[in-house]
């Protein structure tokens, strides 16, 4: 098999006195959707968080790439990074906020255009009719001169998508992205993650969206108590689990 | 009991609205009464208004407040950041300056400014290899102007550090995260994310800073500047109007005061409803303009 895309070995991650990830491992392969489901304190968000460094980790390493994120091999050491080239590892892995987090002073189309413009330096002409070409996609392009204000939740994630996804991005982070969204907006940002999915964009979505996971992972990782408990294909994890924790888990979420 | 005719309905009668403003128009005759009693010589008062050492005085108070506030908003954002910052020598040294500028009053700072010769009496910056990049007497270099000029810029820059802090705060951390995820440096995060955004909560504050620099320019008047009140005194020294020379720079304070106030109003318009919706336009109307698109990339 290939080396995967993305490698974490052995997260760990206190606050305080409090352990929050107790040592975690993961492996996601090019083209693959992996989800992360558990109990809400698991370690879902911080262990995706840990993933692009907007939390540094006690303990481990996270390889994008075969770039070890936050650091610099040299000499068989790992070199911590400035906050400034850390930025330039990040361009290669977007990431979708549960709250969407859009730029509220700049239109949907600036919000776009700013990563591709600022960081990458592409032209405006052509970063632009790319941001076009993305709000189509994600069914926004009438839109592209609204505020983020002015858009309904789910409008305003499909937005934050295309943000991500301006950027070229070779991996995608989704922080619990429809956690915030009122029921009736769940779907349409779901179909778009489902077809980014089919499009074979590499993923690591932490979610409570079980139908989903079934659907479009091709792995589901169950965490609780910041560890990994079980891991496979959705089919078993979901239908036939190894573990009672697993078994609590989804009984009493599917009920 | 209720038909099927409405009832007529009576309205609430606001007595103590009514009451208030009788009370006020009272004393305002009174006050009118009194001041027609009063020994002012009120035709003096225009000449005085339009004095030419009047508009000298106008001039220097003007071009003083905003120098000193464009000054100490530069240093409060630098203040602010360092403040914020993870290094700790840069956010004891923040809080210090801040400590020091804040306590001490600004007449007194202006008098140490001023007097600064008497302990230092020549400033020399030396160059490495010998010469001097600054050789100069302190007299020279720190005129009363300039005197006046640290002493209110430094205070004020204090406080704008506060109020910048105030700002940059109050932007959701979502913000900075979002602005890192796409790949944008501090830097960048800063000038293009946070800062645009912590505007709403800084202006007001500052704008209300401004009213009061305006005002604390007076007290460049006790070393020797000729501000809105030194050519007050200026004036009545020769004639003991004194009342009539203060009226007429109470009139230029009002007319300055007035005027910095709709500034701020239509700034704070401008840049609060930039994320809503058609007030938006001024916004980025006033983003258009060269000046301070320059000043925002």
């Amino acid at each position: 098999m290939s080396e995967p895309l993305l490698r974490a070995v052995g997260v760990r991650k206190s606050y305080g006195s409090t352990e929050v990830l107790k040592g975690i491992d993961l492996e996601v392969h090019r083209g693959q959707v992996v989800c992360l489901l558990g109990p809400s304190g698991a370690g879902k968000s911080t262990f995706l968080r840990c993933l692009n460094h907007l939390e540094t980790i006690d303990a481990g390493q996270v390889w994008v790439d075969g770039q070890p994120i936050g650091f610099k091999l040299r000499g068989g050491k790992l070199y911590e990074l400035r906050e400034k080239d850390v930025a330039r590892q990040r361009r290669d892995i977007g990431m979708v906020f549960q709250r969407f987090n859009l730029f509220g002073h700049r239109t949907v189309l600036e919000n776009v255009v700013e990563g591709p413009v600022r960081v990458l330096g592409t032209n405006a002409d052509q970063a632009r009719a790319e941001a076009l070409e993305l709000l189509d996609r994600v069914g926004l392009a009438h839109r592209a001169d609204a505020y983020p204000a002015q858009l309904s939740g789910g409008q305003q994630q499909r937005v934050a998508i295309a943000r991500s996804l301006a950027m070229k991005p070779k991996l995608m982070l989704f922080d619990e992205p429809t956690s915030a969204l009122d029921p009736e907006l769940v779907g349409e940002v779901l179909a778009v993650m489902g077809t980014l999915a089919r499009e074979g964009m590499t993923m690591v979505v932490v979610t409570h969206e079980m139908a989903f996971a079934a659907e479009a992972a091709d792995e589901v990782v169950f965490l609780a108590d910041g560890a990994v408990v079980e891991t496979g294909p959705p089919e078993t994890v979901l239908k036939n689990p190894e573990h009672e924790r697993t078994r609590q888990f989804l009984a009493r979420v599917l009920s | 009991m209720a038909g099927a005719e409405p009832l007529p309905i009576v309205r609430l009668k606001h007595w103590g609205r009514w009451v208030s403003a009788a009370v006020i128009v009272v004393l305002l005759v009174l006050l009118g009464f009194a001041l027609a009693q009063a020994q002012i010589e009120w035709d003096s008062v225009p000449d005085f208004v339009f004095y030419r050492v009047m508009a000298v005085g106008l001039l220097n108070t003007v071009v003083l407040a905003v120098i000193s506030q464009a000054v100490a908003i530069v240093l409060g954002i630098l203040i602010a950041l360092l403040r914020r910052s993870a290094n700790p020598v840069a956010k004891w040294f923040a809080a210090a300056y801040i400590w020091l500028f804040r306590g001490l009053p600004v007449l007194l700072q202006i008098l140490i400014w001023y007097n600064l010769a008497l302990i230092f009496p020549t400033i020399s910056i030396p160059l490495p290899f010998g010469g001097y990049l600054v050789h100069e007497q302190t007299n020279v270099l720190i005129s009363a102007f300039t005197a006046a000029l640290l002493g209110l810029a430094l205070n004020e820059s204090a406080y704008m550090a506060e109020i910048v802090r105030a700002g940059l705060t109050s932007v959701d951390v979502g913000q900075t995260e979002a602005a890192k995820s796409i790949g944008m440096t501090p830097g960048a995060t800063l000038r293009r994310v946070v800062l645009p955004q912590a505007m709403r909560v800084i202006i007001p504050p500052t704008g209300n800073d401004f009213i009061n620099m305006l005002k604390g320019t007076s007290m460049a008047s006790v070393i020797g500047v000729t501000e809105l009140i030194h050519a007050a005194n200026n004036i009545s020294s020769n004639n003991l109007l004194v009342m009539e020379t203060l009226i007429a720079a109470a009139i230029w304070y009002m007319v300055v005061v007035t005027v910095a106030g709709v500034g701020q109003h239509y700034l704070e318009r401008s840049f609060g409803a930039a994320d809503r919706g058609p007030a938006a336009r001024v916004g980025k109307a006033l983003r258009g303009m060269p000046l301070v698109r320059s000043a925002r990339v």
